[in-house]
C-alpha cells in the first residue's frame, strides 16, 4: 500500500496546528505549566515582535533547563519595557548590566556557576540587534571564541528602536530610519553595508547557530530546545518586526515575519560547528514587494513613480539568499516539517526543519 | 614567612589566599605579572574552585566580574591606565549594582602621549565611580590591603580598588611577609551576597530607575562610602591584631608632631618623602608627612586631625587636572579649610618621571619659607616647554607637540648621568 505523508498546512505556513499534535509535541506556550518568564503587564508596544519572541524563547529555555536558568539582558527596548522600577515582568533570575556587555556578563554568571559546581543551572543572554551586531559585538565574539556555556539570543528588529528608530548595522538597505532618511537619490539605508551576525557566529565554529522568526513560534521553541540540549556557546538570531520602527500595523507583526522568510530576505536555518545543517524551505516564493509594501519605512520605494530599481536590488538580495541556502531545494521532505511525527525524535517538532 | 618576592607575584599569591572563584583578566603593562601569577595558581590546581578567564578586553573583564559577582561568586580582576578607561562604563556599573568586586590597579599614566610608566592619572579618572580606592605604600601593604579589600567589599557590598604604583611596586622585588592560608581564611569568611541570581528565588537586578528614586539610590552609594569610612580603620585594626603588623587605614602620619610643614601624598612616593623628611629633620626643619591610605572614601576628618596646626600643607601628587591643577590637593584643601593652613600643590612624577629626595627637599624648604607657588610642577623643564610654545606661536602647522619635544630632548641616554 502506498504511503502518503501527512502534511499540515492549516495555518497557511509550515507551522503545525497545535491541537493536531500529540501532547508531547505541543508548544511550550500552550502548556498551562509554562513559566511566563516575561509576564504580562510590561510596557512593550502593541504588536511588539521582541516581546513575543522573548516570551516564547525564554519559556522554552526554562522548560529545557528544568526551571533552573539565569537570564542576562543588554540595555534596550526589552530591558526598558520589562523593568520600570520598582516593577519587573521577569519571573526568572534576571540581570541587566550595560548595553555592550551582555555576552561577557553571561560568561561571568556561567563561570560563577561552574566554580560553585552548579552544573544544573543554565545561562541565557539576550539583546536587541544593536546590543548584538554593533556595540556588543566584541564581547559576543569573545564569548563565542572561548565557547563559553551561554545561549545568546538576538531579537533583531533591524534598528535602534528604543532611542527613536536609528540605523544599526542590522538595518536593511533602502529602509528609512531617523539617521537614514528617505531623501536624496539613494533614499534610506545604503546598499553594500550591514552585518550578518548569524553567519559570523557560524564562522566562529560554535556548537549551534540558528535563525528563526516570530511567525513560526513552534520552530523558535524547537530551536531554543535544541540549543539547550548542547553546551558551549550557542547563538539564536530571531527576526522580530517592530511596528513602531517599521511604520507597520501592530496586527501585521507575524505576517511581516512570515513574509520576510517566504520572500527569502530572511533565511531561516540551523548550523552546527560551522556548517549549515538544515534550512527552512520556502513553500511558495513571494516577491519582496509583498513584504516591503505594508511597511512605512519602505514607502518611498512605492510613492509616485516608485523606485523599481531599488526594489529590484532588494529582490536580488532575496534571490541570493535563496541560492546560498537552497531555500527552494528539491528535497521536499526537509521543507515540509515533520512529515511523519511518529518517527520524529524531537520533543517539540517545529515547522520547516 | 618573610620571602623575597616581586610585588606582582606577592599580590597574586595574596589574592589566591583570598580564594577568589572567578578571576578575569586582560593583559596590560604593568599589571601583567599579577594575572600571570594567578593564572598559574589556577592552572596548576593550587587554587581550587576558581575559574580563570582570558577575555578580549578590559571592558569584558569587568563585565565578567559583574556577572560572576551577581551570581554569588567572589570575583577579581586587575588592570591599569588605558585598560581602566576602556572598562570605565563597567567600573561605574559594578558599584552602581553594589557588587563587591576587588580589582588591583597597577597605577600607570594615561595617553596620549602613550606612556607605560607610573603615575596616578588612572585612579583619579575613576575617583567618582563609587569604588573604595585604597593606596599601597609598599609591597607589604599591597599584599595586606588585598586581604582587607575582600573583607571590606563583601561586608559593605561595594567594589574595592587596590592601587599600587606600576613598576615601582609591581616590579620591585623585596622582602614580603606572606600571610598563611589559615590566617586569611580566618580573616575573610566565605562570601555571603546581599543579592544573588538564584533560580530558587528569582530577582531582577539592574532595573531601570527614573527620577522618582534615582537620587535615593545614589544617596545610598554615598552612605556606603561613609560606612566605609568607619569600616576601613576598624578592619585595619582587626588586621593588625590578627597579623601582627599595621597596614591599611585612612591616613598615616609620620613625624607630624610640632610640624610647620606637612607633606601629603598617596602611594609609594611616601617612602621617598619620609627619607627627605628625615634629612630635613636632622637640619631642624619642622616637617612631617601624612600618607592618605584611602582616597575614596576621602577621610576628611581624619586628615584634618592629622594635619594638626601645620601652617603649610604641601600636596605632592602624581596626577594633573589640566586647567585646574591638583586633584588630591582639592580634597586636601577641603579638609584643611578653616584651619588656616596654606595648601600648596606639587605635581610630580608624571609618566614615571623620578621624584628625587633632593627635589622634594627643595620644594619643602621653599614651602617652609613661604616661597612655593600655589601650583608647582616638580623638575619641569621650562626650556623645552618654551621652545614648543614659541613654535606654536610662530607657525600654524607646528606639528605634533610630543614629537617636537622629543626631538628637542635628543637622545635619552645622553641625559643619563
Amino acid at each position: 500500500m502506498a504511503m502518503q505523508p501527512v502534511k499540515f498546512y492549516q495555518t497557511g505556513s509550515f507551522a503545525v496546528g497545535n491541537r493536531l499534535l500529540p501532547v508531547r509535541y505541543r508548544t511550550v506556550q500552550s502548556d498551562a505549566g509554562r513559566t511566563n518568564s516575561l509576564n504580562s503587564g510590561h510596557r512593550a508596544c502593541q504588536g511588539c515582535g521582541e516581546a513575543l519572541g522573548a516570551r516564547y524563547a525564554l519559556d522554552a529555555a526554562m522548560r529545557a533547563a528544568n526551571g533552573k536558568m539565569i537570564a542576562v539582558n543588554a540595555t534596550g527596548c526589552l530591558e526598558v519595557f520589562s523593568t520600570p522600577y520598582p516593577e519587573t515582568s521577569w519571573r526568572v533570575p534576571w540581570l541587566h548590566s550595560l548595553f555592550a556587555n551582555a555576552p561577557s556578563v553571561a560568561t561571568g554568571v556561567a563561570a560563577a556557576l561552574r566554580a560553585k559546581g552548579r552544573h544544573d543551572v543554565r545561562v541565557v543572554a539576550q539583546a536587541g540587534d544593536g546590543g548584538t551586531v554593533d556595540i556588543g559585538f566584541a564581547c559576543l565574539s569573545g564569548m563565542f571564541e572561548r565557547n563559553d556555556d551561554v545561549l545568546f539570543i538576538c531579537y533583531d528588529n533591524q534598528g535602534y528602536m528604543n532611542t527613536g528608530v536609528q540605523r544599526s548595522s542590522a538595518t536593511p538597505p533602502a529602509a528609512r530610519t531617523a539617521t537614514t532618511e528617505a531623501v536624496g537619490p539613494e533614499p534610506g539605508n545604503p546598499f553594500g553595508q550591514g552585518k550578518d551576525v548569524a553567519r559570523l557566529a557560524t564562522a566562529h565554529g560554535i556548537p549551534y547557530v540558528a535563525t528563526a522568526t516570530v511567525a513560526e513560534l513552534h520552530d523558535l521553541e524547537y530551536k531554543v530546545h535544541r540549543a539547550m540540549e548542547v553546551h558551549g556557546a550557542r547563538y539564536l538570531h530571531v527576526f522580530v518586526p517592530c511596528p513602531l520602527g517599521w511604520q507597520a500595523a501592530s496586527s501585521d507583526t507575524v505576517r511581516l515575519a512570515r513574509l520576510a522568510k517566504e520572500t527569502g530576505l530572511f533565511p531561516v536555518y540551523e548550523a552546527e560547528h560551522g556548517e549549515v545543517t538544515s534550512v527552512s524551505r520556502i513553500r511558495r516564493p513571494l516577491p519582496v514587494e509583498e513584504y516591503l509594501r505594508p511597511q512605512g519605512r519602505y514607502r518611498h520605494l512605492f510613492a509616485g513613480e516608485g523606485r523599481p530599481d531599488i526594489v529590484a536590488r532588494l529582490q536580488a538580495m532575496a534571490d541570493a539568499n535563496i541560492r546560498r541556502y537552497g531555500l527552494l531545494g528539491p528535497d521536499e521532505g526537509a521543507g515540509d516539517g515533520p512529515a511523519t511525527l511518529a518517527d520524529d525524535p524531537a520533543p517539540a517538532a517545529g515547522g520547516g526543519r | 614567612m618573610l620571602r623575597q618576592l616581586e610585588g606582582s607575584r606577592a599580590v597574586a599569591e595574596a589574592v589566591g589566599l583570598c580564594r577568589p572563584e572567578v578571576v578575569c583578566a586582560y593583559p596590560i603593562s604593568p599589571q601583567t605579572h599579577i594575572i600571570e601569577g594567578i593564572g598559574a595558581l589556577v592552572k596548576s590546581g593550587a587554587l581550587e574552585h576558581c575559574e580563570f578567564i582570558n577575555v578580549e578586553s578590559e571592558f569584558a573583564a569587568m563585565s565578567v566580574c559583574i556577572g560572576a559577582s551577581a551570581a554569588g561568586a567572589r570575583a577579581y580582576t586587575a588592570t591599569a591606565s588605558q585598560g581602566l578607561l576602556y572598562m570605565m562604563e563597567a567600573v561605574y556599573n559594578a558599584s552602581g549594582l553594589g557588587l563587591p568586586v576587588v580589582m588591583t590597579l597597577a597605577n600607570r599614566a594615561i595617553g596620549a602621549p602613550i606612556n607605560i610608566w607610573n603615575d596616578h592619572s588612572d585612579a583619579m579618572a575613576v575617583r567618582d565611580a563609587g569604588w573604595i580606592q585604597l593606596f599601597a605604600e609598599t609591597n607589604q601593604e599591597a599584599v595586606d590591603l588585598h586581604v582587607q579589600a575582600f573583607r571590606l567589599a563583601e561586608e559593605l557590598s561595594m567594589p574595592v580598588m587596590v592601587c599600587m604604583d606600576g613598576f615601582i611596586l609591581t616590579h620591585a622585588v623585596e622582602a614580603v611577609e606572606m600571610p598563611t592560608q589559615a590566617q586569611v581564611d580566618a580573616f575573610v569568611p566565605p562570601y555571603e551576597p546581599r543579592q544573588v541570581l538564584d533560580p530558587a528565588d528569582p530577582v531582577s537586578i539592574g532595573a531601570m530607575v527614573g527620577p522618582e528614586a534615582f537620587e535615593e539610590v545614589r544617596y545610598l552609594a554615598h552612605v556606603k562610602q561613609l560606612q566605609a569610612l568607619e569600616r576601613i580603620p576598624a578592619v585595619a585594626a582587626e588586621f593588625a591584631a590578627a597579623f601582627g603588623r599595621t597596614s591599611g587605614g585612612l591616613v598615616h602620619g609620620y613625624r607630624c608632631e610640632d610640624a610647620e610643614v606637612i607633606v601629603v601624598a598617596l602611594g609609594s612616593v611616601l617612602g621617598t618623602i619620609k627619607d627627605a623628611v628625615d634629612e630635613l629633620r636632622q637640619r631642624q626643619v619642622r616637617v612631617g608627612v601624612v600618607g592618605v591610605g584611602s582616597f575614596r572614601p576621602f577621610p576628611e576628618a581624619a586628615l584634618r586631625d592629622a594635619l594638626g596646626d601645620a601652617a603649610t600643607v604641601v600636596v605632592v601628587e602624581k596626577a594633573l587636572a589640566p586647567g585646574a591643577g591638583g586633584i588630591l590637593a582639592r580634597d586636601v584643601t577641603m579638609a584643611a579649610a578653616g584651619g588656616g593652613a596654606e595648601v600648596r600643590t606639587v605635581i610630580a612624577g608624571l609618566g614615571g618621571r623620578p621624584i628625587t629626595k633632593a627635589s622634594l627637599a627643595a620644594v619643602i624648604e621653599a614651602a617652609g619659607r613661604g616661597e612655593l607657588e600655589a601650583l608647582h610642577f616638580l623638575d619641569l623643564d621650562h626650556t623645552l616647554v618654551d621652545r614648543e610654545l614659541a613654535r606654536m606661536g610662530t607657525q600654524r602647522r607646528s606639528g605634533p607637540a610630543a614629537e617636537n619635544i622629543l626631538r628637542d630632548v635628543g637622545v635619552v641616554s645622553a641625559r643619563v648621568r
